[in-house]
């Protein structure tokens, strides 16, 4: 049985949820950027979160490592409260990696420290076990003959790659992806996916945001669309993709996919 | 049917844009108004030049014992010769000189040792910070160890503004980066008792600082409480440059992009942990200019000192010029002390350039 297999079957036995949000509510100011989020991630699960620009789905996942914080309602990660708590944040952000639009890179380090940094600092981590296990993380992602540059030196495509193998040094539970192709050329932008998918493959659990529906079709337990702050249609990639319910969701997908 | 795609290959670039010739043409001569700037340039330097080199070099007398043996018409650089050494140490004795020579032979020997690979760079910087002021203190001050006490009062010349530049820089830069950061704290309080302090140094003239350390802070305190006058003014002229540093360095906190504070957050690094790992060691690079400019402004700002009484290398100068046996050497005198702020100012700011281009890790802004 692969790990993918025992973690859906772990699912099925009815496993408790990984991320948990509970009528989660989130304001800039006066703007109501989250509504009443109610919403379960199960370990093991990959979620792709799709949804016009401004709908908040970022600012949904961001805060689930706290990097955004809510005002209203409950969110449990790994059974701990996100709240003012600075060790329960930090104790998170340890067990929850996230990859960004923009890479997020250390320009002022080299790949290799890039990946070192925090093993070494958070999980003290030795520097020597550090280094193997980061140059373990970029053979996977097919960059370790870089590990001695710097991210300026690389392609969009490299850095982002980088940036996920860095997210998983820390042996996270979790990944979230925030756009994670989004700045890159066509070209890069496989590159970067067919990491993802590999990943998927091994069961971690994924949180992702992206306008890849290819990726989603393929990879995802279930697709969460949102618009104006709210969760309109959640659903497996099979009923959302070819019976949507929600006329949002149809005008949605008839606007992104016929073009 | 397939056709393969094969890039052409690289040429060298055409001979008229190499070489010294080209780039002669390219930075003199490219533009009649670049020809005429050139052509005006070079005219300035003929009128300037050679009456300078004259009154300098080749009319100048270097050997005398006052100024009626400069009969040449050119510099008296001899007044130079004979108060040489008060220039360099003040009054400090004659004897004892050696005690600050090798003090900076020290401090020369222990910078020089980063270039050692086998050396632990963390450890050598905590000696040069911890040990080596120590050590310094005991051989300028004397009174211990055999070594023959010098006060302070008689500490002077270009030895008393080496020590008030590198005090002043290497305690204003830490403390301008803890402003700095506690500016931007989310924490009320911190902020506003870094904000009133960098604001109130700000608005305040470096004289009403050194002033205050040297005359208003004795009547102040109670008896038996006083501290030495040369700390005091110490203190004024670090708490003054670091709120000019706090400034700079906040500008470069601001220049790092959020989202590397957002990936420091992410990872788990705490505040401090990302703070030195991540984003000061970036932010500094991107403000070394900035930083280097209030260094020399700082070092230039300590001729002040002269106003509370301490002779620096310009008041020793000063003091030389109102020798009767060397009146009407004010030019020599003045020469002499801009040649040396320059060189080292121009030091400083060569050396920064190169930390820069040390520094540059070819990272474009994302």
């Amino acid at each position: 049985m692969t790990e993918r297999n025992m973690a859906l079957a772990q699912l099925e036995q009815g496993e408790e949820a990984i991320i948990q949000f509970s009528d989660v509510n989130k304001w800039y100011g006066e703007f109501h950027v989250l509504k009443n989020i109610d919403f379960s991630v199960k370990k093991g699960e990959r979620i792709v979160v799709c949804g016009p620009s401004g709908s908040g789905k970022s600012t949904m996942i961001r805060c689930i490592n706290r990097l955004e914080e809510h005002q209203k309602g409950q969110i449990l990660v790994d059974g701990i409260e996100m709240n003012d708590n600075l060790k329960n944040i930090e104790t998170i952000r340890k067990d929850v990696g996230m990859v960004f639009q923009h890479f997020n890179l250390f320009p002022h380090l080299t790949i290799l420290e890039n990946l070192t940094l925090a093993p070494i600092w958070v999980r003290k981590t030795p520097k020597k076990e550090a280094e193997e296990m980061a140059m373990h993380y970029l053979e996977r992602v097919k960059i370790a003959n870089q590990a001695l540059k710097y991210p300026g030196q690389l392609s969009g495509g490299q850095q982002q790659r980088v940036a996920i193998a860095r997210g998983l040094c820390m042996k996270p539970r979790i990944m979230l992806f925030d756009e994670p192709t989004s700045a890159l050329d066509p070209e890069m932008i496989k590159e970067v996916l067919d990491v993802m998918i590999q990943l998927a493959d091994e069961g971690m659990t994924m949180v992702c945001v992206t306008h890849e529906m290819g990726f989603a079709k393929t990879v995802a337990d279930r697709v969460v669309f949102m618009d104006a702050g709210e969760i309109v249609e959640a659903n497996t990639p099979h009923e959302f993709f070819d019976n949507p319910k929600h006329d949002r969701t149809q005008l949605f997908l008839s606007q992104i996919l016929n073009h | 049917m397939t056709i393969e795609f094969k890039p052409s290959p690289s040429l060298p670039p055409p001979q008229s844009s190499v070489g010294a010739v080209a780039w002669i043409r390219k930075n003199f001569f490219s533009s009649p108004l670049n020809i005429a700037l050139t052509l005006f340039s070079l005219y300035i330097l003929y009128l300037l030049l050679p009456p300078m080199v004259q009154w300098a070099l080749i009319d100048a007398t270097w050997q005398g014992t006052s100024k009626a043996a400069c009969t040449a018409g050119g510099a008296c650089w001899a007044f130079i010769g004979v108060y040489f050494k008060q220039f360099m140490y003040g009054l400090y004795p004659a004897a004892e000189t050696w005690r600050v020579n090798l003090a900076l032979i020290l401090l020369i020997l222990l910078v020089a040792m980063y270039a050692v690979k086998a050396i632990h760079k963390g450890l050598l910087t905590a000696v040069i910070l911890l040990v080596y002021p120590v050590v310094a203190f005991i051989l300028f001050a004397g009174g211990m160890f055999g070594l023959e006490s010098v006060e302070t009062t008689n500490w002077g010349g270009l030895f008393l503004t080496t020590l008030l530049g590198v005090v002043g820089i290497v305690a204003s830069l830490p403390l301008g980066v803890l402003l700095a950061l506690g500016r931007r704290s989310d924490m009320p309080i911190v902020k506003s008792v870094c904000v009133v302090f960098i604001e109130t140094i700000r608005a305040v003239p470096l004289i009403t600082i050194l002033f205050m350390a040297s005359v208003m802070i004795p009547l102040f305190l109670p008896d038996g409480l006083n501290f030495n006058k040369l700390l005091r003014v110490l203190i004024g002229i670090t708490l003054f440059s670091a709120a000019y540093m706090a400034e700079v360095i906040r500008g470069g906190l601001q220049a790092i992009p959020k989202g590397q504070y957002e990936a420091a957050d992410a990872m788990g690094l705490t505040y401090w942990q990302s703070m030195t790992l991540v984003i000061l060691p970036q932010a500094l690079k991107l403000v070394i200019p900035g930083i280097v400019n209030t260094f020399i402004g700082l070092f230039k700002d300590t001729t002040l000192v002269y106003i509370v009484g301490m002779f620096d290398l310009l008041g020793r100068i000063q003091a030389a010029n109102h020798d009767a046996n060397w009146l009407g050497t004010t030019t020599e005198g003045y020469a002499f002390a801009g040649f040396v702020y320059w060189a080292i100012c121009f030091g400083m700011s060569r050396y920064s350039m190169a930390v820069e281009r040390k520094l540059d890790t070819g990272h474009k802004r994302n």
